[in-house]
């Protein structure tokens, strides 16, 4: 029988992939399919795991039980979300120790979002409507990728994201009919999170250098700069439905094409927070290392629990 | 740094009885119990489940990929087992 060579099985997966079929994680795949695919979905789940701290920074300050109540829930939620693609990821031949050792030692990378402080409430109102908003933009696309594991996990996670989506939404609702502090508190909220949200869809098409392999996989089904722009078409609208600014000067509606125009995104800022000058990249790897630490004793004591149980049974 | 991370076991939900358990996703867990409620907390927060089964996943054993030709000849040869095989000249048979 005629083994496959490496460039034979390579067409094959290729085919295969335009041909539709999604990829299970026992079938045969090229290496770097494998690696592109950890690096990706790992930095999804830190995302997912990192970005519940800026939120819970407002747990026990929340305004009312309700809201209290509201981001409880949803944090307990990105805890989920961020297990669902940690399993995901796991299919690859990764253990979840490793990614969380990567997470923790600074040599995996997380969205450079939640290296943002959460400075007022409002700012829960922004990252429910904004941040989530441009991920969920970002996931349903990936609800279509090629790796079956990955897909499975952002149609569960989509499905639970309007929720956080309107919930950020009608928190800055309620702001801006209140009193001129609570619209100007939401005004300055929405400032300081318009563009790096903007930024959450990665580098303009031209400097994205994985996008190309990505998107001939199915990886990626939309380029970075159209999610960019179904995210602002969007989300305008939304703004000015409850009186808030979008503070973009160059923003336009254009008639002729149906989308917005936008002005130029300073991503001089967005490399600096990626390389660990933002504001709060090493008070969040802190807060997960000691997370981390501070729990050992659990999952010690659960592992010696059991232990112990199954001695008992063998006993008995 | 970490220093365990339990072992894997494979997640089945059943939205509500009579309907068939799907596979939802994977929990780490030392033990059985756990196993069930980190499954719930995971995989059931908007009422998903109605029932979950946890299965360590060292128990999972699958068909690969590469047999999936001679594995599954026995039925992809036996037309005759659907019904649209058969001639049934003018009869109804809704």
């Amino acid at each position: 029988m005629h083994t496959p060579t490496e460039q034979e099985r390579e067409t094959e997966f290729q085919a295969r992939i335009d041909r539709g079929e999604m990829i299970e994680p026992k079938d045969w795949m090229p290496e770097r399919y494998r690696k592109q695919l950890i690096r990706m979905m790992s930095q999804h789940a830190h995302s997912e795991v990192v970005g519940m701290l800026p939120e819970g920074n407002w747990i026990t300050r929340a305004p009312s039980l309700r809201r209290k109540a509201v981001l409880l829930a949803k944090v307990q939620d990105e805890g989920g979300h961020g297990l669902y693609i940690y399993c995901g990821t796991e299919t690859l031949d990764v253990s979840r120790e490793q990614m969380i050792d990567d997470l923790l030692s600074g040599k995996a990378k997380y969205s450079s979002i939640f290296n943002y402080p959460t400075q007022t409430w409002a700012d829960i109102g922004a990252i429910g409507w904004l941040v989530d908003g441009a991920a969920i933009v970002n996931q349903t696309a990936l609800a279509k990728c090629s790796y079956g594991p990955y897909s499975r996990a952002m149609v569960r996670i989509c499905k639970e994201e309007n929720f956080h989506h309107k919930q950020g939404y009608e928190i800055l609702a309620t702001l801006m009919k209140g009193t001129p502090e609570q619209r100007a508190m939401a005004q300055d909220s929405m400032n300081r999170w318009w563009w790096p949200s903007l930024m959450m869809f990665g580098p303009s098409d031209k400097d994205s250098p994985n996008s190309g392999e990505l998107m001939r996989w199915k990886v990626k089904r939309h380029s970075n700069d159209d999610l960019r722009q179904r995210f602002i078409d969007r989300t305008v609208p939304q703004a000015e439905n409850i009186g808030l600014k979008v503070p973009d000067a160059d923003l336009k509606f254009n008639p002729e094409t149906k989308h917005y125009n936008h002005g130029e995104i300073d991503w001089a800022e967005f490399y600096n927070v990626i390389k660990g000058n933002g504001i709060c990249n090493r008070e969040r790897l802190k807060a997960r290392r000691e997370a981390h630490q501070q729990g050992a004793w659990v999952r010690e004591a659960a592992e010696a629990f059991a232990a112990k149980h199954k001695e008992n049974m063998i006993a008995a | 740094m970490s220093n365990s991370q339990w072992p894997l076991w494979e997640v089945f939900t059943q939205k509500k009885s009579g309907l068939p358990f799907e596979h939802a996703g994977s929990v780490h867990a030392p033990d059985k119990e756990l196993a069930l409620q980190n499954a719930r907390d995971v995989y059931s927060r908007r009422n998903e489940a109605t029932c979950i089964w946890v299965v360590p996943s060292e128990y999972i054993i699958s068909s690969t990929p590469e047999d999936m030709g001679s594995f599954f000849e026995p039925s992809n040869d036996k037309i005759y087992r659907h019904p649209n095989f058969y001639k049934t000249p003018g009869a109804s048979f809704e």
